[in-house]
């Protein structure tokens, strides 16, 4: 995610920081690099250039000018910059207590609003809710059966009603979380072009005859300077609240979601980072500006890692490593956490100085499923006693998991590893305090 | 004939209010052409997807042919640049391949730029000309995208070779290509499932089925680029992964209806030196049209 910005800003700030002197020109000269890097991100123009002032302005001032480390001065100033660019104070999804809360989903064709309905469901559902979706984009049949089988695919319930008129259907979903006793609805409506005076009517109806508490803009990440035309159309028509940035990962330069807040003044609320329902993240403009700058971005990483975190396993493992024992079923359950925090290349890009390894060291998303596939051809002696595991069992267990010898050998010396120093930690536990739960995750083999 | 022309303006004039709204006020200025005005052309060019870095030559040339040329004002700064542009985009009337018979010619794209579409409108044209036309349905992921291309085919009037959803699209587009064949049709456009360029496994996929079309056809194999006009400065990886995944021929650009300028095509041309062969300019099925260099160039710098 912002791959691209970030490994041109981070080029240029590594030439500037460790300088014990800046002149006007060494500034402008960063400058001038930092505004291509943006525009290259497809940062509308106009947001660029503002911004660019305003950091040349400060950074410039005496006080960076006469410190001791400019270059650094000058970092910190951009971080601060991009955000306030992006909002600056965390902005939240407002709930009221009203029951059901509603939320309306609106955006432009293929931006990728159903899958993001049932992303935004799948999220709130962790925090308490027990939403409904409903389907109002009449106009396209297969829309209706996609967000089916993503209901189905997470078991929250999806109402589709009959007909086309999508204010009836939505005023009859509303209607039908009140019978289901659903505290949570979100409507998928209808995505065209902006300009399309008919289809803003109906999303302008919607909100009437509903009167959602949140309207969410979905913006692909992929858009480029027409993404503030497409934000501010809809902010004219229907007044949304929030922006819900889809298609984050891969190498989408994500300029939309650092000039909408710009142009329009709405926050962008949640990113979504990944094809599976659970890759929704709170946007957090200070991580998010972390993360271009190569920082980290540590308080999303906990977050993430207290949501994968199941509480059994976590208490069950405790229990185990207080006792010195850790075998490959504690190991397998530590990986299985991690694997549900994403992409290996995400959750690094949130650890502060990471982005200092070697750029060409291919990370190996494989290697967790491979480990996983070979700890699942273990019989359950074997997992508890890895000392049974001879040259014929390695041989076995490697055709299971379709690996080879070398691979299980390797395996199984990380989770020695693993084992001694979870051995070495329950020893201090003995007499220290309690191990703060879930974080942990010792010898993970990457 | 005055529908599509119509259709057409309109599109185009979306995109011209749009570009021009600023380019005019370039104009709008007065004729003297100072620093300002650079300034404020360089980001009107980048406001429209151009990309920066073909921007930044662009208007660096324009300079220097704007002092040696001794263009008198802003207007024929502009119209100079217009032409310039129009160079750019301009191809020689062979490169158009899918007027071309025989021609294979396979659909590529990441989802939702209007692939599909654009085959079944490339179907109906080229069928109202009385050429035969076959349809290949390889996208075999999409949930529905078979049934869409199959309503088209019916509009269209051609036959259309499909499978299973599930099915190795490589086997679909061997089967197209060999219908093709014993028909002896005069097109046969394969449409593919929409994948992101940044997967390895699905451009391999791609790449086999390309592989497996060379193989098979007699017609020549060409590769079409379905592109969406709002995309920004990603397209040119985009373009980029797929011409090496399965080399790009010829670019189709999509949802020119909107206040997209499609900027980034003109950078895509720029580095792989192939032609724009379509434009859409709306959702019908006469919406899809071939593109003009001079009109579009003319439209993006506000002087038509």
């Amino acid at each position: 995610m912002f791959q691209n910005l970030s490994d041109r800003l981070q080029d240029v700030f590594s030439r500037l920081t460790g300088r014990g002197k800046l002149s006007e020109a060494d500034v402008d000269a960063a400058m001038r690099e930092v505004r291509m890097a943006l525009l290259e991100a497809d940062v509308n123009f106009k947001v660029v250039k503002e911004f660019v002032a305003k950091v040349r302005e400060r950074a410039v001032g005496a006080d960076v000018m006469q410190s001791l480390t400019p270059g650094q001065m000058v970092v910190k100033i951009v971080l601060e910059e991009l955000t306030a660019l992006m909002g600056g104070n965390e902005a939240r999804l407002a709930l009221s207590g009203r029951v059901p809360n509603v939320i309306m989903l609106v955006g432009l064709q293929g931006a990728g609003k159903t899958t993001a309905v049932a992303k935004l469901a799948n999220l709130l559902r962790k925090q308490g809710k027990r939403p409904l979706m409903v389907a109002c984009d009449v106009y396209r049949p297969a829309a209706i059966d996609q967000l089916e089988a993503l209901g189905r695919e997470l078991d929250i319930p999806v109402y589709r009603g009959e007909g086309t008129d999508a204010v009836a259907i939505a005023k009859a979903g509303v209607r039908d979380a009140i019978d289901r006793l659903r505290d949570l609805v979100i409507i998928d409506t209808a995505g065209r072009l902006h300009i399309d005076e008919e289809m803003m009517s109906e999303a302008a109806a919607i909100k009437m005859a509903v009167k959602p508490e949140q309207v969410l803009m979905v913006v692909d990440a992929m858009t480029g300077q027409d993404a503030v035309n497409a934000a501010s159309a809809f902010a004219e028509r229907v007044n949304f609240d929030g922006v819900i940035i889809s298609k984050l990962d891969g190498d989408a330069r994500g300029g939309a979601a650092l000039s909408i807040r710009a142009v329009t003044g709405k926050p962008v609320l949640f990113a979504s980072v990944g094809e599976k329902t659970d890759n929704l993240e709170v946007f957090r403009p200070d991580g998010m500006a972390r993360r271009i700058l190569g920082m980290g971005d540590v308080v999303s990483l906990i977050e993430k890692a207290q949501e994968a975190f199941d509480e059994d396993t976590a208490v069950d493992t405790e229990e185990r490593l207080r006792a010195g024992t850790f075998t490959l079923d504690d190991f397998l359950g530590q990986l299985r956490q991690l694997k549900k925090m994403g992409s290996i290349k995400d959750i690094m890009a949130m650890i502060p100085g990471a982005n200092k390894l070697p750029k060409d060291a291919e990370i190996d998303e494989g290697a967790l499923v491979r480990t996983e596939a070979i700890i699942q051809s273990m019989s359950a002696k074997e997992r508890a006693k890895p000392s049974l595991i001879n040259g014929s069992r390695r041989e076995r267990i490697a055709k299971g998991a379709g690996v080879t010898v070398y691979d299980v050998n390797q395996m199984l010396k990380q989770f020695a590893a693993a084992q001694k120093m979870v051995k070495q930690m329950g020893a201090q536990q003995g007499k220290g305090k309690r191990r703060r739960r879930g974080l942990g995750m010792p010898g993970m083999p990457f | 004939m005055s529908t599509w022309l119509d259709k057409l303006t309109q599109g185009l004039s979306r995109t011209r209010e749009q570009l021009s709204g600023q380019l005019n006020v370039l104009l709008g200025r007065g004729p003297d052409v100072d620093e300002q005005f650079w300034t404020e052309l360089e980001d009107a060019l980048i406001g429209a997807d151009m990309g920066v870095t073909a921007v930044t030559e662009m208007v660096e040339r324009l300079r220097d042919s704007a002092k040696r040329q001794a263009l008198p004002d802003a207007r024929a700064v502009l119209e100079h640049l217009a032409s310039e542009i129009a160079d750019e985009l301009r191809m020689d009337d062979t490169a158009d391949f899918i007027d071309a018979s025989p021609s294979t010619v396979l659909v590529v794209g990441i989802n939702g730029t209007g692939k599909t579409t654009t085959v079944g409108k490339l179907a109906k044209a080229a069928a109202d000309e009385g050429r035969s036309v076959l349809i290949g349905s390889a996208d075999t992921f999409r949930a529905a995208a078979v049934e869409q291309l199959h309503i088209w085919a019916d509009r269209a009037g051609v036959p259309i070779v499909e499978s299973d959803r599930g099915t190795d699209p490589a086997s679909v587009a061997f089967d197209a290509v060999r219908e093709a064949k014993n028909s002896g049709a005069d097109l046969l456009l394969i449409d593919t499932a929409g994948r992101l360029h940044t997967s390895k496994d699905l451009m391999a996929e791609l790449s086999k089925v390309k592989r497996i079309v060379e193989r098979e056809s007699s017609a020549p194999v060409k590769t079409l680029l379905v592109m969406d006009a709002t995309t920004g400065q990603n397209g040119l990886t985009q373009a980029r992964e797929f011409n090496a995944a399965v080399g790009v021929d010829g670019i189709a650009l999509t949802k020119l209806d909107g206040t997209a300028k499609g900027g980034i095509a003109v950078a895509v041309v720029r580095e792989l030196g192939v032609p724009i062969l379509r434009i859409g300019v709306g959702e019908g099925a006469d919406d899809l049209r071939p593109f003009d260099p001079e009109e579009f160039a003319s439209a993006l710098v506000g002087l038509s």
